[in-house]
Parts: structure tokens; sequence; C-alpha cells
């Protein structure tokens, strides 16, 4: 193996080597520093005798004359064995606890490749997650991507833990696993989620990526593509069914951008690269269930929305790639509510696959949309009523008005460790649409209204 | 002839190559995994390839072979039922191939099946003289559809036989010029280049697709064009899906471009155990799917608008009326944005090439209501719906603002609606269609003679309505005169009874056009009685009371046309004793 002594330039996270010959496209380059260390890179561009090298674990120290760099014939792998269970790795996939080296059975690409969508199963398990607004209004299912939309500051972080700790799917025993992705979270971020996975013992269950806020962000570009190629491999070789967390989206956007001008790109809107949706799609799309294989994996990333812009380019493009979102709400929290789920802007894509009567409850769509739509008017009718004043609406109107206090105080809030059955969530909703007229509960079928509405209670208001 | 030439340089799908004699886009051969790629731009002996596969792994210095011929697809009896990726390889030859779930790269895969025998019924004669797209035979491909097979060229026929034959194996000979030329069942056709017609004719026919917005308030022509923008969630593939399923085209070509691979699996999974409405027949046996997810190579992303167009101008030209649904040309707009990145090219707005506008009308352009090439009077159409996704939803930007310049049917897709579960969630005031004037004479025709009357008196009350919700939110409704309240009832019968139809309920997802004018006649019908009995001095409230509101509530879900008199008369009964 040639070793290179030729730096010619280096700009930002990129080295330009000359004089090179042989070296291949998305090739891994092994970088001496002077000093002994080592640091790993990428090819991002070659010719017939330069090689331009993105390189992880920043460029600090290197220098033109004193360093070299041998290319090492193959594309990013990672060795993989089920004994990674239970681990903790850094962002390069190397171990950051005390543990040993992984031996590996495997040393798979970390680039993936395309599932062939005609080998995909299509996703229609039911994941209980105990959250109402998600079994009820946003249902999980297995093999889904549901990502949650955040702003800085709010619970997602606990909100993601509890769905780590409750989510499973009824009536079985299957093997299940959570993978981890911590791209640039702090170290107090990651001392919670260590901390929450230890106390409820799901870290033996867990394999935990984690790049830290002081790690050099080129790395965040590898991070969540180990843990998903880890997924891959619990999933569709030890047919277990994998969870995979990977926050924060935000940040690996960022690093996506770092790169990006670094090598003078022509940029797309607000300076991300004009193939970031095609780079996540490389990332969201390793979700799913395939034929021939018992297990799943099934992704909630989590990003936080710069200034709680949902047109931002880094929740737009995810949105446009997964499968609905959960969207987290500042006036929510605000008012002390947890989770702040805002259920209107919030959508599960394959929700209707995943519920009915074989799966949750035969009414379960009904109520669903019928508390959507009930919602939804009393929030409009809310900012009218501040306006004209409650007393100007008529009497069904403020009916609606109470809905959607109630529906807010007892659906959508709930404690951090309270986990719902989704009969109990169901129940939750018919209570609420008992304060309702008959006639205007349309979206739910007539026989269920006679089976599941409680007895109207008149209540004086 | 195929040449050969080396890699000189690789930028993610973009490589350029020593390739002297090359032609503009011509397809190649790279590396010595042979990945598929197009050449799209030459200086001096240097080509610039756009490669439909990932290219990690590649090294300068590899060989680069042409194959001496454009992009085309292979156009025969097989296309059908089949789902293929954005240069059409069949998907599901490529998993009995690789053996596995992932697409591998540097697989060949032929489009059609050589060896399967279909069975040719001559309908031409020997001594027979034809002209470039006389069908010379057919071939049930499927129970639904026949696939008529036409000649490439013109001149005299020699010889024809019936019988059981592969795609690649002789039928026809036809002598032209004194020389005699072997026919197939097989022909292939440049992606890039529309196939040619007779004539063009302006769209005076709907196409009628089951959904009650669109065919009463903002109806597409057979042969027209139309655009679906809206933010992500707003429902644009799940409208895109309805059109497919539920339109009367005989071929629909749903081109899954740069979206998500679980929702083509659902297309995949669903489609077969559709009915189609009028046969019964599976819904697939009119479909070809094209799939080319957003994480497969996005040069084939590119690529795969255009096989999807051409195959669809096969059928049309066959005489069928097809539907092309392009989910979404956004994504294929950003493919071009990113491979024109690669090649530094000066961008234009937003990153986009400066030829964003051109290729977006070239095709659209590739719709209409033809005459097909041929002796005979054949008349096809190909129809092309567009979703759009806008970032943001704000459609000021490039790829909406240059599609709305070329469609002539808007759909505006409208997240606020989606939110409170209205589906389809299409903003009937934000919405337009230019196909209304050429279109009512088919209406009066066929529906009734008042349909358009009614679709315009009822659009009216629903802009009256905006107007009127607008004071609602200064005043609160109670401060509206009688007459203006009784608007904003029958509006909102408007938008729940009708406007609203349930994708998931088996009698409502489609609705006949005898049916929607049903529905829209009982609801105008009770404005007016409304209007008459307030003249009368009847208070609203009793009006508001009426047992026959929740009925006309549950009207979408009426399968026998006789109910509607029933609840036409209910209503004039209930009118009657309000007196």
């Amino acid at each position: 193996m040639k070793e290179y002594k030729t730096i010619n330039e280096i700009a930002g996270p990129l080295l330009v080597v000359n004089d090179v010959s042989g070296v291949s496209y998305n090739e891994i380059v092994e970088i001496m520093v002077p000093g002994g260390e080592k640091r790993k890179g990428q090819v991002l561009d070659v010719t017939q005798n330069t090689a331009v090298v993105q390189v992880f674990g920043g460029t600090e120290g290197i220098s033109t004359t004193q360093t070299s760099v041998r290319f090492l014939g193959e594309t990013m792998r990672l060795g993989l064995s089920s004994d990674m269970l239970g681990r903790v790795f850094n962002g390069l996939g190397e171990p950051r606890d005390k543990g040993p080296r992984i031996i590996p059975k495997e040393r798979v690409d970390i680039n993936g490749l395309p599932i062939n969508p005609f080998s995909r199963e299509s996703p229609n398990e039911f994941i209980q997650t105990g959250v109402s607004t998600v079994d009820c209004m946003n249902t999980l299912v297995r093999g889904q991507k549901l990502p949650i939309f955040s702003g800085a500051g709010l619970p997602h972080n606990q909100l993601t833990v509890q769905i780590a700790r409750q989510a499973k799917v009824r009536g079985t025993g299957e093997k299940f696993a959570v993978v981890f992705a911590g791209i640039g979270i702090t170290h107090e971020e990651a001392s919670f989620f260590m901390r929450d996975f230890e106390k409820t013992g799901a870290l033996e269950n867990a394999v935990l990526f984690l790049n830290l806020a002081d790690d050099p962000s080129v790395e965040r570009i590898i991070t969540p593509r180990l843990a998903l190629t880890t997924a891959e491999y619990l999933a569709y070789e030890m047919d277990m069914h994998v969870l995979t967390l990977i926050t924060d989206m935000t940040n690996y956007c960022e690093a996506l951008r770092e790169i990006s001008s670094a090598r003078q790109e022509v940029p797309g809107r607000r300076g991300y690269p004009g193939y970031m949706y095609t780079d996540l799609s490389t990332i969201y799309e390793r979700a799913g269930r395939v034929k021939g294989s018992k297990g799943s994996v099934t992704q909630i990333p989590v990003l936080t929305m710069p200034g709680d812009d949902k047109t931002h380019p880094i929740p737009d493009l995810t949105g446009y790639i997964t499968e609905g979102q959960i969207l987290l709400s500042r006036d929510l929290h605000r008012k002390n509510i947890y989770p702040p789920v805002d259920v209107l802007p919030s959508l599960s894509r394959l929700m209707n696959s995943g519920i009915g009567g074989d799966k949750t409850r035969e009414d379960h769509k009904g109520v669903s949309d019928q508390l959507y739509a009930a919602y939804a008017n009393g929030r409009d009718l809310r900012s009218l009523s501040a306006v004209v004043g409650e007393e100007a609406l008529s009497a069904t109107d403020r009916k609606f008005l109470r809905l959607a206090d109630e529906f807010e105080k007892t659906f959508v809030t709930q404690g951090a460790y309270e986990n719902r059955e989704i009969e109990d969530t169901l129940s939750v909703a018919w209570d609420l649409l008992s304060i309702l007229p008959e006639e205007e509960l349309k979206r739910v079928k007539t026989e269920h209204i006679k089976k599941y509405l409680p007895e109207q209670q008149e209540k004086t208001e | 002839m195929a040449k050969a030439g080396k890699i000189e340089r690789i930028s993610g799908p973009v490589v350029e190559a020593y390739l002297p004699d090359a032609r503009l886009y011509d397809v190649v051969k790279v590396g010595n995994e042979k990945l598929l790629g197009e050449i799209i731009k030459i200086t001096g002996t240097t080509s610039v390839i756009q490669v439909y596969e990932d290219t990690s792994g590649l090294k300068p210095e590899e060989p680069v072979v042409s194959t001496g011929s454009p992009l085309s697809v292979e156009l025969g009896p097989g296309i059908l039922q089949n789902i293929y990726d954005g240069i059409q390889r069949p998907l599901q030859y490529i998993e009995e191939v690789t053996g596995g779930v992932y697409i591998t790269r540097g697989i060949d895969a032929p489009a059609l099946d050589k060896k399967k025998k279909w069975e040719f019924k001559a309908t031409a004669k020997k001594g027979d003289k034809i002209k470039k797209g006389d069908v010379i035979g057919t071939v049930q491909e499927t129970d639904l559809i026949e696939h008529r097979i036409m000649s490439p060229m013109e001149g005299r026929i020699e010889s024809i036989k019936s019988g059981k034959y592969t795609i690649e194996e002789e039928v026809a000979s036809v002598s032209f010029e004194g020389k005699k030329y072997p026919l197939t069942m097989v022909q292939r056709w440049f992606v890039r280049k529309s196939r040619p017609v007779v004539e063009k004719f302006p769209p005076n026919i709907p196409l009628v697709t089951g959904q009650r917005i669109i065919d009463t308030f903002f109806p597409i022509a057979k042969g027209g064009t139309a655009a679906i923008p809206g933010p992500f969630g707003s429902g644009k593939t799940v409208t895109q899906q309805s059109l497919a399923k539920y339109s009367d085209t005989q071929i629909v070509v749903y081109v899954g471009c740069g979206e998500r691979g679980n929702e083509m699996t659902e297309v995949l999974k669903e489609f077969p155990h559709l009915k189609d409405p009028n046969t019964g027949k599976p819904l697939m046996m009119r479909t070809v799917l094209i799939a080319n997810t957003s994480n497969m190579p996005v040069a084939a992303r590119e690529a795969s608008i255009y096989t999807g167009v051409t195959i669809a101008e096969y059928f049309r030209d066959m005489g069928y009326d097809v539907a092309l649904m392009a989910d979404s040309t956004s994504r294929w707009a950003e493919a071009m944005r990113e491979i024109g990145g690669r090649l530094e090219e000066m961008p234009g707005e937003e990153g986009y090439p400066a030829y964003l506008a051109r290729r977006l009308a070239e095709f659209y352009e590739r719709a209409g209501r033809v005459r097909c090439l041929g002796t005979e009077d054949r008349y096809g159409s190909v129809s092309i719906i567009g979703a759009v996704s806008p970032p943001g939803g704000d459609i000021s930007e490039p790829v909406s603002q240059n599609t709305l310049r070329v469609t002539k049917v808007f759909l505006a897709l409208d997240a606020s609606l989606a939110y409170r579960r209205h589906f389809p969630a299409i903003n009937w005031l934000k919405s337009y269609t230019l196909y209304t004037d050429a279109l009512e004479e088919y209406f009066a025709g066929n529906v009734s003679s008042d349909f358009s009357k009614l679709t315009k008196d009822a659009m009216v009350l629903l802009q009256k309505e905006a107007e009127l919700q607008e004071v609602v939110q200064l005043v609160g409704p109670d401060a509206l005169p009688e007459k203006e309240q009784a608007i904003l009832l029958i509006t909102k019968m408007l938008r729940e009874d009708y406007l609203q139809q349930n994708a998931f309920s088996d009698v409502d997802a489609r609705c006949e056009l005898s049916k929607q004018y049903e529905m829209l006649k009982t609801i105008m019908r009770f404005g007016e009685r409304t209007n008459s009995a307030l003249d009368l001095g009847v208070q609203l409230k009793r009006i508001q009371e009426l047992e026959v509101i929740a009925q006309i509530g549950r009207m979408k879900e009426i399968a026998d046309m006789k109910e509607f008199d029933k609840l036409q008369k209910k209503e004039d009964s209930s009118f009657d004793k309000l007196r």
C-alpha cells in the first residue's frame, strides 16, 4: 500500500492530495498526523492524479509536509456482531465504554444499498407507544420512519426516551432492540440518555453511537450511517425489531453544509447543498421491512427546527421523505402540557394500514378523524372567541371550545412514565366526543356511536 | 460502433472520461463493473457522463465503452403489470438476479421477458400496403388490455402469420423500396424524443376521476395537463393514487420519481387487489409502475420521467387514453439541479439550471389528444398529472411557477384543510381549471343541462362564504342577517357533505358523474328552499333543526341512485311542513 506525502492544500475539513494513482471514489483514507496520531478520511473527488479527501476527526495539526496519507482500497465499513448489544461506541464506531473491541462477524459498507421497492413488505403492524397523541392520532407502525420536529428547549429528549421505553407490539414476545445515534449532542444530553437506558434496563438491548458536540463535526456524516448499518444487521440478519432513534438531525445537516461550503459547491436554499434531499433520503429510506426477514427497522429521527420554522430546509426536506411527523409546540409547552404534541400539523402516513378491528379497534379511524376535525374547529373558535367573546358563540360552538380545552388537558397531557393502553386512549377520546351533540359526530360510524359513546352527560356550563 | 475510452475524474454521480468521437446523449458503460451512464456534455475529447448507479469504488483509468445509441425503452407485450426503475430495468427481475432485497450495481436487466410466448393475432394480410403506425396484429396482453402491434415502418406486407411467438421472433416481413425487412413485436424508442402523431386536437372530453371536487369544479380533460402543488402532508400522493385508481382511462403509467419506498410498496401491494370499476379485473392489469425512490441513483431519477412518458405515448399510439402520474416533478427538477451543480454550470434561480423551464415545458407538451399515425382513424390521449413539492409549501419557487405556466389545471393542496382531515385537501378558492368552456358541451350532453349552472352557483356561494367568514371573525356569526347565516349553513353542507370525500370508504372512494350531479342538486335545492322559506318568514333556527340535514350528511354512502329521489322528496316535505 502506497503512502503519499503530497498533500497540496488543506481547507476546512478537506485535503487535496497530488500525484496519486489508482485511487477510487469514496475510498477510505488513513492520515498519519505528526506525533503519531492516525485519522480517517474519505475520497470525495478523484482525477487521474489528485484526490480530494474529507477528514473525519478534524484537520488540526495536519501539515503539507509532515503528514502522510494512505489509501486503504475499500469504502467505509463497519464490523458487525450481535455482541454490539449493550455497548456504547463513539461517532466513528470505536468503543466508548471500557469494553473490549468487537470481533466482527461481518464487515459491511456503511452507505448501504437502496432497498428494491419490489422487495419491501408494507409496514402494517401497530406499535403501541403508550402516548395517546401518537397511538390514537399519529399511529406508528413497524418499519415506518416518523420524525419528531421539535424546537430548542422543548422536551423532545424526554418524549424520545419515553417512546423507546414503552414501545411494544401487543401480544407478541418478539425480540426487539434499540439503536441510538447521538449526533452532536451535548455531554449533558448524552448522560441523560445513558442514565435512562441504564435505569430501565433497556441498555442491554441497545447499541449506542455517540458523537458529542465537541467531537469533530465531519464525523456526524458517518454516525447515523453506522447506526443504521447496525440496525439493518440486527433486523435482517438477526430477525430483531429495531427501533432506531437519531438525534439531532439538525446537527447532521449543519455538518453537511460545512463540508459543502468547504468544497465551494453551488449552494441551494440557505446555504445547504442542493443534494441535501438525496443525502437525507439515503438515511431515512433505510427504514422498513423486507421480504424474507422477520425483523424491521423503525426510525424516529429527532430534529430541532431553527426558529421553530417548519419551512426551514431541514424539517422541510425531512418531511418530504419521512412518513409523517410528530410536531412539538412551544405554545403547549408554555401551558405546561407534556408531551406538547400539536396534533394538527402532525401526521402519520402509514397510520391507516396499522389500525382497525384486528389491529387496534374498529372505531379507531373514525374516532381519530373526528377528534382531528373537532379539535381543529375548537382551535379556530378559540381565536374567534378571543375577539368577539364566548357569549357571542352559539351553544354548539361553545361545546367545541370546551372540547378543545379538555382535549389538551386530558388527552394530550400525560405523565412521562404513564403508559396508556390503546383502549384507555380510545375511552378518553370517547369521553371527549360525548361533549359534542351527536349529530356533529359525522366521522364516526353510527354503530360505533351506539357501542362506545358514553351516556350524554348534561353538564352545566 | 462501440468505442473504448477511460475515466479521468469521478465526482459523485458525474464521471469525466476520455472518449473520442462520442455522441451527446449516447449511453455508455462505465468502469469494470459496467455501470450504466449517459453522456451529457462533451468538450474536446472529454465526455461528461451522468451515471445511473452508485459510483463508489470507481477509479480513474478504468474503461468506458459507448453503446452508440441514446437512452431508449423497449416497447412491446409484457410492459403492463411491470414495475421498473428509472431506466426501465424490471425490479422483480433484479430481485431474482441478486437474490436479495437490495439493488446492487452493474445489473444488466432486459426490460421485457424475451422467453415468454405471446399469442399473436394477425390483423393485416399479405399484400397489404401499410404506413408507419398501422396495426398489423394484436396480442391480448392482459384481460383488460389488447396490445396492438404497430409497424414502425411503411411498405408492403410480404408475409404475416398468427401464432405463439416471443417478442423477438419474426411475425411479419415488409418490403420497402425493393428490400425486405423482418418485423417483430418489439420496438425501441429514444426516451428524450416524443413519438410522432398525425395531429393534436384541443381536448374536449373530461377525464372522469370520480373525485367530486375535481370533476365538478376543476375538471381535467383527456389529453390535458394538471399540476398538484402542496406542502408535505397535504395529500399529494393520496390524490395522485386516487386518480390512478379511479379515473376512467384505459392505461395508467405511475412514475414514483424520488419519492418514498414504502409508498411504492403500498401501490404494489394494493393495485393487484383493487378492481377496475368497469370490468372487475385487477387494476394492475392496466398499470405500469416506474419506481425510482429518493435513495436510488439520482441520474436514473432524472431519466425516470422520460421513461414514463415514452411508455405512455406508446400506448396512446395504439388508440388508448393514458394517464401519466408523475410524483413528484420537484424531485425530478432537483435531480437536474444536482447534476447541473456537479457540472459546475452557471445556476439560474435557486440553484436550478437555466434550462429548467424549457425541460418542464417540453415534458408537459408531450400530453395531448391526438390522431395516431397510421391509415385508419385512431385517436388516443396522454393526460399528465404532475405533483409538485414546493419547499415550505410556498409556490413562488421556480419549479411551481414554471409548471403553472404550462399546465392548464391547478389543484392547490392546502395543509390547513389536511389538518382538519378535510380530504381531498384541495383548496376550492385557489385552484383553477382552464378546461371549463371546452368541457361544458360534454357535461350538458352527458350529465345534465343544468350541471354547469349548478357548479357555478355553488362556487359563487363558496366564494361568498370566504367573505362572510371574515366578517364573522370580527363580529361573530349572530350579527349576520339570517339570509347570510343561511349561506353559511349551505356552504357548510357543500364543504362537509360534498367536497369531502372518503378515500377509504368502498362507496365514496369513487363517485360517478351522475351521483355527483344528484348530490350537488340535493344541496343546492336545499339552499333554494331555505331561501324561499326565509322569505316567507320562517326562522332559520327551525330550518337548522330539520332532520333531513343529517340525512344529507350521509348521502355520500348512497349506492342506489333511487335513494336520491326519496331524499329529495323528504327535503320537499320537510320544508312544506315548516309553513
